[in-house]
């Protein structure tokens, strides 16, 4: 079915269809519509949901935590500040293996404030043990997170999923999207059917127990091995979304990468711009590609080295200053991924679209020049840089 | 499905419980958190009326009672707080210094 939502309609949407057990809800710029759009399902009695509202993005989580640990599928949805809030609880639901699942619509960390779109907030969740999947557009926010359930619920896996936008530009502006039939997405994620939940007065069971130091390593290796199984399985439920919707999802895209000798590595939105600046770029004949990462939590690190295998010249192009020092976290993860090819492209950091600032396809073909000039002259430059701000000096 | 029984400090990750799971109640009793304590307190049995002051106010449910008796101290899970020893109002119940049972 065609239609014209934004992104966050059409995260509610989806929502609705899924149609969960529990949702913990609290507004924060810019994802407050996707619960204010459920309530109104919720009131017009078209989803079963308990629509708990809360005081707080911690309580928002710490009520997904107690309904999924009870055998109820919960979910919720935050932005920036609000996630920074959950963070205690985003380990707990990791670590407790609840497969919660989250809509996050990114906006830069306070501070200084802002409500614009960055990825700081997922960012600094990153190592918080849930598996995390980006979108460029509103049609990928749709199919992402219907994909959630059935990749964090699968025994071997276990992880809650955080399912991401960018704030605004994918959660604020209306595109075309193709919607699925309810009844096709219910099929789609099945009954949830966890084999040990509070409330199966079977077994008691308790979740969350203290871990003395003789034990905690090992429950953290167990995360880890889950994290390692999710990279297959999302792959496996992109196949099956596929058979429902006709579209293809990787843990990554690559677009024009077959020869490309100078890339981009990004996230998001930006993917949208970059895509464009490439066509531009390879209508006068560069080798210009562009991988857009959708999978960073598993980081789909082997994956990444094969694709760049070829490249002489690579930008990788953060939304989220790290402050580092060295470097944003793509960037980091991204190096790190190529240290065992045999021959390495060059690699630099950019930092661009901080708090909102935006990303043309001028910015874009800049960037490019720049690898060009590095390919061309074998001379790297600085590694490390930002793109957009105003500056004294020449920029990138 | 892997009990506490089957679960000690030498087992590998691969059998353990994932996130720690406990599938079974009461599984407290078996953890000796009486270690934690650095006073002790000593039963006088014989000053002792078995009046049963001292068993509500434990914390920690660590003075056993059998038919209308109170028991000699569980140590595994006393941290020797002392309570016991304030509310006697008996010369029943002495607190010592250091962690170990003499």
């Amino acid at each position: 079915m065609k239609s014209r939502l934004s992104g966050n309609e059409a995260v509610a949407y989806a929502l609705q269809q899924l149609n969960p057990d529990v949702m913990g809800a609290f507004p924060i710029t810019p994802s407050t519509e996707i619960p204010e759009y459920f309530a109104q399902y919720v009131a017009d009695g078209q989803v079963n949901t308990e629509f708990v509202t809360v005081e707080s993005e911690h309580s928002s989580m710490s009520v997904c935590i107690a309904a999924q640990a009870a055998g109820a599928r919960s979910v919720c949805a935050t932005s920036s500040c609000g996630l920074a809030l959950m963070y205690e609880l985003l380990y707990v639901a990791a670590s407790c293996r609840l497969p919660i699942t989250l809509a996050c619509v990114n906006r830069a960390l306070t501070g200084p404030i802002n409500i614009n779109n960055d990825h700081s907030d997922s960012m600094g969740a990153r190592d918080s043990g849930w598996i995390q999947i980006y979108a460029e557009n509103n049609q990928e926010a749709y199919d992402n997170i219907i994909m959630a359930m059935p990749i964090g619920e699968t025994p071997g896996v276990r992880l809650p999923v955080m399912s991401c936008m960018d704030g605004f530009i994918t959660s604020h502006a209306v595109e075309n999207i193709e919607l699925l039939d309810s009844d096709v997405v219910q099929g789609f994620i099945g009954e949830y059917q966890p084999e040990n939940y509070l409330l199966k007065k079977e077994n008691p069971l308790a979740v969350g127990p203290y871990d003395v130091s003789a034990y905690y390593m090992e429950h953290k290796v167990m995360q880890a091995e889950a994290m390692k199984a999710a990279k297959n399985r999302i792959l496996e439920v992109a196949a099956d979304f596929e058979k429902i919707s006709g579209r293809r999802y990787g843990l990554l895209e690559e677009y024009r990468m077959e020869d490309a000798e100078l890339a981009l590595v990004l996230i998001g939105s930006t993917a949208g711009t970059a895509k464009a600046a490439v066509d531009q770029l390879r209508a006068k004949g560069e080798k210009a590609g562009l991988v857009k990462i959708r999978v960073f939590r598993p980081f789909p690190g082997q994956e990444l080295a094969k694709v760049l295998a070829g490249t002489k010249a690579v930008a990788i192009m953060d939304k989220s200053e790290g402050l580092a020092g060295g470097g944003g976290p793509l960037f980091a993860e991204t190096r790190s991924a190529l240290y065992d090819l045999p021959e390495r492209p060059y690699l630099i950091s950019i930092v661009y679209g901080l708090g909102g600032r935006d990303v043309k396809t001028d910015d874009i073909e800049t960037v490019f020049s720049r690898l060009a000039h590095i390919s061309s002259s074998s001379q790297i430059g600085p590694v490390y840089t930002h793109m957009g701000q105003r500056s004294k000096e020449e920029t990138v | 499905m892997i009990y506490a029984k089957d679960i000690n400090e030498s087992t590998p990750w691969q059998d353990l419980t994932p996130g720690g799971e406990i599938y079974e109640r009461g599984t407290a009793r078996a953890f000796n958190t009486g270690a934690w304590r650095t006073n002790t307190p000593i039963l006088n049995a014989d000053a002792c009326k078995h009046c049963m002051l001292c068993v509500p106010f434990c914390p920690d449910s660590a003075i056993p009672v059998q038919n209308g008796k109170r028991l000699d101290f569980n140590y595994m899970h006393c941290k020797g707080c002392g309570i016991c020893a304030e509310v006697c109002p008996f010369p029943a119940i002495t607190m010592v210094s250091g962690g170990v049972v003499k």
